[in-house]
C-alpha cells in the first residue's frame, strides 16, 4: 500500500445528495400539478404563472437540471475522489459549484414561471442565465479534471470516463445552442433561423438526453453496480467498447426529433440509422450492468437498492430499444407529437434515470455519514414499489393514449380523403388515460416523499458521526507518483 | 470518396481497439481496474 494523507471532500457531496431528493419532490410535485391541468384545464386559474406553458418547462428544468443534476453532481464528486484515491481539486471552487447551481435552478424557478424564455426546449433559461450556467460549469469541470489530474493510481476508472465526456459535451452544446443575441435583461434571440435553428436545437436536444441523461448516469451505473452488488463489473473491457461506441454514434442521431419537417431528408435518414445503430452500445452497456449480478441474483430478493439499480437498466433497455424504433420513419409518423413521445420520455426520466439515482443515493448516503445502512430499508423496499408501479401506470398509459392518437389522427375516409375524427373526438379519447398518468405520477411522488423522510431519519441518525474519511491509499501496484 | 475513405478508417480503428482489448496480456491490467469501485469495502471504512 501507498500512503495518502488527508481526508475527502465530503460536504459538496452530501449537500448535492440532499437537494437531488429535495429538487425530485419539487420537480415532480410540479409534474403532478401539470397532470392534473391536462385533466382539469381550469386548475389555471386564469393566473399566467400558474399557466401550463409556463409550469411544464419549470416541470422539465426542475427534473432534469434540478434532480438529475444535483445527482449528477453528488455522485461524480463522490465516485471521482475514491477512483482517483485523492481529495477533490479545490474546495471552494466546489463549493462554488454547488452554490452556483443552486442559484442557477433558483433562478429558473423564477423566470420561468414569469414567462421569460427562449422558447427552446430544455434550454428555455435566457441568456443571463446561461452564462451562470456556463461559468459553473467550467468550474465543475476543474474540479473533475483537476482531481483526475492528482490522482493517486495510473488507471482513470471508467466511470470516470463517462462523466468527463458529459462534462465536455454538455459545455459544447450548452455554449453553441445558446448563442443568441440579447435585447434586453432578459430576452434574446438565438443567431440561427429556420431549419439550421430546429437542427441545432435538436442536435442540441438529443444529447442533452443522450448525454446528460444516459452517459452521465452510466457513469453512476459503472461505479455504483458493482458497488452494491459487491462484485466488479461484468466485463471491463466491455465497458471500454460501451463508451467509445456510445460517444461516437449519440451525436448523429438528433435528426430524427425532426422527421417529416423542413430538414433535408437525407439528415432525417441520417438520423435514423444512427439512431438504429445506437442500440447495439445502449444494451451492450446495459447488459453488461446486469449480468454484474451474476452469481449474486440471490441478493435482489434482499436489497432494495440493488433492485433500485437493476430495474433501472431494464427501463434504460427498455426506452433504448423504444427510442431508435420511433426513430424510424414510418413509425415516427405515428407517434410523433402524440403522448407515446411523453412515456417514452418518462420511461427514460423516471424509469431509467430516477430509479438509478435514487438507488446510487440510497447506496451513497450511508457510506457519506458513517452509518452502515440508511434508517429503514423497508422504506427503500416501500419505495422501490411505490416507483415501479408509479412508473408503469404511467408509461403504460401514455402509450395508449399516443397510439390511439397517431391512429385517430391519421384515420381517412378511402371514399373522399377527408379526416374521419376531428382533433376534439380523438383528446375526448384519449382523455381518460390523463387521469391514469395523473394517479402514476401521484404514486412517484408519494415515494419520494417516503425517500425525503428516510434520508432526513438517516440524517439525524448521523448528527454525531459526519467525521472526515481519510482518504484510501491505492494498492501499490495500481499508484501513481 | 473521402467520407467513405474516414468511416473506413474509423471503422478499422474502432475493430483494431476491440482486438486489442481482447489481447490475453491485457487482461491482468483490466481485471484489476474493475476492482477499483471495491477497494473501499476491502478497507472496511466505506
Amino acid at each position: 500500500m501507498v500512503g495518502v494523507e488527508g481526508s475527502y471532500n465530503d460536504k459538496v457531496v452530501r449537500q448535492f445528495a440532499v437537494m437531488t431528493v429535495v429538487w425530485g419532490v419539487v420537480g415532480m410535485l410540479v409534474g403532478v400539478f401539470i397532470a392534473a391541468q391536462l385533466y382539469w384545464p381550469a386548475l389555471g386559474f386564469d393566473v399566467p404563472w400558474l399557466s401550463y406553458g409556463r409550469l411544464r418547462p419549470l416541470h422539465t428544468n426542475a427534473v432534469i437540471f434540478a434532480f438529475g443534476g444535483s445527482a449528477l453532481f453528488a455522485t461524480s464528486l463522490y465516485t471521482v475522489q475514491r477512483t482517483c484515491h485523492v481529495r477533490l481539486l479545490s474546495d471552494k471552487l466546489a463549493s462554488f459549484v454547488f452554490w452556483g447551481w443552486q442559484l442557477v435552478i433558483v433562478a429558473a424557478a423564477i423566470t420561468l414561471p414569469m414567462g421569460y424564455t427562449q422558447g427552446k426546449e430544455y434550454a428555455e433559461l435566457e441568456w443571463p442565465i446561461d452564462i451562470l450556467i456556463t461559468i459553473v460549469w467550467v468550474a465543475y469541470a476543474v474540479v473533475f479534471f483537476g482531481t483526475i489530474a492528482k490522482r493517486k493510481v495510473k488507471h482513470i476508472y471508467v466511470a470516470n470516463w463517462f462523466y468527463g465526456a458529459y462534462i465536455i459535451t454538455i459545455a459544447l452544446l450548452h455554449i453553441v445552442n445558446n448563442l443568441a443575441i440579447p435585447a434586453g435583461a432578459f430576452k434574446s434571440y438565438s443567431v440561427y433561423s429556420g431549419a439550421v435553428d430546429a437542427m441545432v436545437q435538436w442536435w442540441y436536444g438529443h444529447n442533452a438526453v443522450g448525454f446528460f441523461l444516459t452517459t452521465a448516469f452510466l457513469g453512476m451505473m459503472y461505479y455504483f453496480v458493482p458497488k452494491q452488488a459487491g462484485r466488479p463489473i461484468y466485463s471491463y473491457r466491455l465497458s471500454i467498447v460501451h463508451f467509445w461506441a456510445l460517444i461516437a454514434v449519440y451525436m448523429w442521431a438528433g435528426p430524427h426529433h425532426l422527421q417529416y419537417t423542413a430538414l433535408p431528408d437525407w439528415a432525417q435518414s441520417l438520423g435514423m440509422v444512427f439512431s438504429l445503430v445506437l442500440l447495439a452500445p445502449s444494451w451492450g452497456g446495459a447488459i453488461n450492468g446486469i449480468l454484474t449480478l451474476s452469481g449474486v441474483w440471490y441478493k435482489l430478493r434482499t436489497d432494495p437498492i440493488l433492485k433500485f439499480l437493476i430495474v433501472s437498466l431494464s427501463f434504460y433497455m427498455m426506452s433504448t430499444f423504444e427510442g431508435p424504433m420511433m426513430s424510424i420513419k414510418t413509425v415516427n409518423s405515428l407517434s410523433h407529437y402524440t403522448d407515446w413521445t411523453i412515456g417514452h420520455v418518462h420511461a427514460g426520466a423516471i424509469g431509467w434515470v430516477a430509479m438509478i439515482s435514487i438507488g446510487s443515493i440510497y447506496a451513497m448516503l450511508p457510506r457519506l455519514l458513517g452509518l452502515p445502512k440508511m434508517y429503514s430499508i423497508k422504506l427503500i423496499d416501500t419505495h422501490f414499489w411505490l416507483h415501479t408501479i408509479g412508473v408503469v401506470v404511467y408509461i403504460a398509459s401514455m402509450w395508449i393514449a399516443g397510439v390511439t392518437q397517431g391512429l385517430m389522427w391519421r384515420a381517412t375516409d378511402p371514399e373522399n380523403g377527408t379526416l374521419v375524427y376531428s382533433f376534439v373526438e380523438a383528446l375526448n379519447a384519449t382523455k381518460p388515460y390523463y387521469l391514469f398518468r395523473l394517479g402514476g405520477g401521484l404514486i412517484v411522488l408519494a415515494g419520494m416523499l417516503v425517500m425525503g423522510w428516510n434520508v432526513f431519519k438517516t440524517f439525524r441518525l448521523a448528527a454525531a458521526s459526519t467525521a472526515p474519511q481519510p482518504v484510501l491509499p491505492p494498492n501499490a501496484a495500481d499508484a501513481r507518483a | 470518396m473521402v467520407p467513405g475513405l474516414i468511416t473506413a478508417v474509423l471503422l478499422l480503428l474502432f475493430v483494431g481497439g476491440c482486438i486489442w482489448l481482447w489481447r490475453p496480456g491485457n487482461k491482468p491490467a483490466l481485471d484489476a481496474a474493475a476492482q477499483m469501485p471495491l477497494d473501499d469495502d476491502k478497507e472496511g471504512t466505506a
